[in-house]
């Protein structure tokens, strides 16, 4: 019965999820790797300098970043606190939600949990999805969040990009292809690179714990399995009464 | 050594002369004979009192860093996960306990209609269970809202205005409790009083009576044939074997199983791809920002496609309203389930082919409108919604015939070996 049971859910579940599909072009692979301590350091740099002008994260302690980072308190003093001068602080932004609201026209939502909400291969395609856009009164537009009231705050490092227009789409329609107008001060993989570790460091700022808890997880887990083991023989043992 | 055993010894029997400790340890364990032939099934009871304990636990330490107000507790729930010690570990044991309360519950009902177990001299203990699935559902819909984003605040607004729905009292009634025009803070304070107070109590005083009860007739078995009519010259069951120390043992397995698969989950997935946190449940509650997919958390949508299967007005009746009509039917049947049986045997081994291929369908009927009310709806979609809410029905409706016309094979009179 389990068995027939379970084909009609799968047949069900193909006939009925194939309409599924999110809207909007598929995502890039942000493709992250968190055990790489100086991917998240430089994606923490990139983060105080561009992001953390409009953008707070303010579950985050610059204090906790440095330990889990590895740097020490003294280099985040110097160079990575602008706001604050404790170290015990989170990163919080000095500009007022009032005043953004006016400047920008939306209040800079806070970050510390975005990739949670958003998701890493989001964060990615949004930091490199942007492209010229007249229209626009920052300018750009990004093929993932059109109309976008965020500037592209890294295009000094990513160049000028625009949008190919249908004809000359090598991509075979494989979402929209942008092209280089303008070349940054870093190369289109350098970027792409520097965005990873970026999108790293805000996985990281989402979760710290994720550092540690694969590793606990697996010494909990070894533990209540020799448990398991022992246990199982007790019951073992106690049963043979049992006809 | 000798004197501590004297002395421990010493102070049990001076307990035990001014209250009942042996009686109740023999009543509950020591001489509480359990059928010896339990199968996988039998696992699930005390897999629920388990992470009703842990439940607690957690909860009683979360409740020391959480704060329930509108404007901090998002916050506060971002500080047990980053700035207190194990915060985050802790939090993770509480959310994904809440989805496995729920799957070992779900597990446990099932147990009951495989075996019979709701069946006469055990109807009380059924309807002592439902009881218990319903606070659970309350337990579980409160504390959804304690982390105050967007799908706790939007899910929240959604269910309450159901009650909207009842003609006449609806708006009064949904307006009596949020406790305001729209959930607020207000709303986040009583259900925070709900969901660590009012409803704890509730289910451990129905738990503690769902035993009492169950111990007083005694345990089913996958045979469905009482061990109590064959005894052998002191009184004892044949074929049972006392509590403690089999199925202590016994049990003590299946909780390190079960712990092992949690943890799996806890450290490895404790989002479980969005379905045990929801991704939108990172963006802190907005009341000007309506999310454009609203869905229940994963064990309420089975009732939610029911809701959302009844599309057409009728009989002056606006869909809406035979929405919820049929939700809290959906729910509130499952308590006639002892009395719509009628069956002469309890377990399906002897059930014949009908009653099989009926609960077969009612399964998958739950599972396919569990699937359905995760995903928006189109059309389609609908129309499977609404076959499977049938489904679901006549499997309760038609059971006194179909109970009764199916082929039965003969009950053992001692449980088998397997």
């Amino acid at each position: 019965m389990i068995r027939t049971i379970c084909v009609v859910l799968l047949w069900v579940y193909s006939s009925l999820s194939c309409a599924a599909g999110a809207g909007g072009p598929a995502l890039l692979d942000a493709n992250i790797n968190l055990s790489n301590k100086v991917s998240l350091q430089r994606g923490a740099r990139l983060f105080v300098n561009y992001c953390l002008s409009c953008h707070s994260a303010e579950y985050m302690r610059y204090s906790r970043m440095a330990a889990d980072l590895e740097l020490s308190e003294d280099a985040v003093k110097s160079n990575m606190m602008f706001t604050t001068e404790k170290i015990g602080e989170t990163m919080r932004v000095a500009m007022a939600p009032e005043d953004a609201a006016k400047w920008m026209g939306a209040i800079p939502p806070d970050l510390s949990v975005i990739a949670r909400a958003k998701g890493a291969d989001y964060i990615f395609s949004f930091l490199n999805g942007f492209y010229s856009d007249s229209s626009r009164s920052t300018g750009v537009n990004n093929v993932y969040y059109p109309g976008t009231a965020m500037p592209h705050i890294l295009w000094e490092l990513q160049g000028e990009q625009e949008l190919a227009s249908e004809s000359d789409d090598e991509h075979g329609g494989h979402g929209p292809a942008l092209h280089p107008v303008s070349a940054g001060t870093m190369s289109v993989s350098e970027y792409q690179n520097a965005t990873r570790d970026l999108v790293a460091f805000m996985v990281y700022v989402g979760e710290p714990a994720k550092l540690v808890r694969y590793r606990i997880g697996f010494w909990v887990i070894t533990f209540l399995l020799i448990l398991l083991l022992a246990t199982y023989l007790l019951k073992r043992e106690y049963w043979k009464d049992v006809h | 050594m000798n004197t501590v055993v004297k002395g421990l010894t010493g102070l049990r029997d001076w307990v035990d002369d001014r209250f009942p400790l042996l009686q109740l340890w023999n009543d509950h364990m020591g001489k509480y004979y359990a059928p010896k032939n339990f199968n996988f099934w039998y696992y699930f009871g005390v897999l629920s009192m388990v992470v009703l304990a842990m439940q607690i636990l957690t909860g009683i330490w979360l409740t020391m860093s959480y704060k329930p107000d509108a404007a901090f507790a998002f916050g506060s729930v971002e500080y047990i996960m980053r700035d207190v010690e194990w915060g985050w570990l802790i939090r993770y044991m509480h959310s994904t306990g809440a989805s496995f309360f729920f799957i070992v519950v779900y597990l446990h009902m099932f147990r009951a209609m495989l075996y019979g177990s709701y069946k006469k001299p055990r109807e009380l203990i059924w309807v002592l269970g439902m009881f218990i699935y319903l606070s659970l559902m309350a337990e579980a819909f409160f504390g959804y809202l304690l982390p105050w984003g967007q799908m706790s605040y939007w899910g929240a607004q959604v269910i309450i205005s159901l009650f909207g729905a009842i003609p006449f009292v609806g708006e009064t009634l949904s307006l009596w409790i949020r406790g305001d025009y729209v959930v607020s803070d207000i709303t986040l304070n009583r259900f925070f009083a709900f969901h660590v107070i009012a409803l704890p109590f509730a289910i451990a005083g129905l738990v503690g009576l769902h035993i009492i009860a169950l111990h007083e007739v005694g345990s089913n078995n996958p045979d469905g044939v009482e061990i109590k009519n064959h005894k052998d010259a002191d009184g004892k069951p044949l074929d049972g074997i006392p509590f403690h120390p089999y199925y202590t043992l016994k049990d003590s397995v299946g909780v390190l199983v079960f712990l092992i698969v949690f943890s799996v989950v806890v450290f490895f997935a404790p989002e479980f791809g969005g379905y045990f946190l929801e991704h939108n449940n990172f963006i802190p509650a907005n009341p000007l920002a309506t999310p454009e997919h609203i869905a229940p958390v994963w064990y309420f949508t089975p009732f939610y496609s029911i809701l959302r299967a009844n599309t057409v007005n009728f009989f002056w009746i606006p869909a809406k309203l035979w929405g919820v009509i049929f939700m809290g039917l959906g729910t509130m049947i499952l308590f006639l389930l002892p009395w719509l049986d009628r069956s002469p045997v309890k377990s399906i081994r002897y059930r014949g082919n009908i009653y099989k291929i009926a609960l077969g369908l009612f399964v998958v009927a739950f599972l396919i409108l569990g699937y359905l009310g995760i995903l928006p709806p189109t059309p389609a979609r609908t129309i499977v919604a609404q076959i499977c809410t049938v489904v679901y029905f006549l499997f309760f409706i038609l059971m006194p015939f179909y109970t009764k016309w199916d082929k039965t094979k003969p009950v053992p009179e001692r449980v088998t070996g397997k």
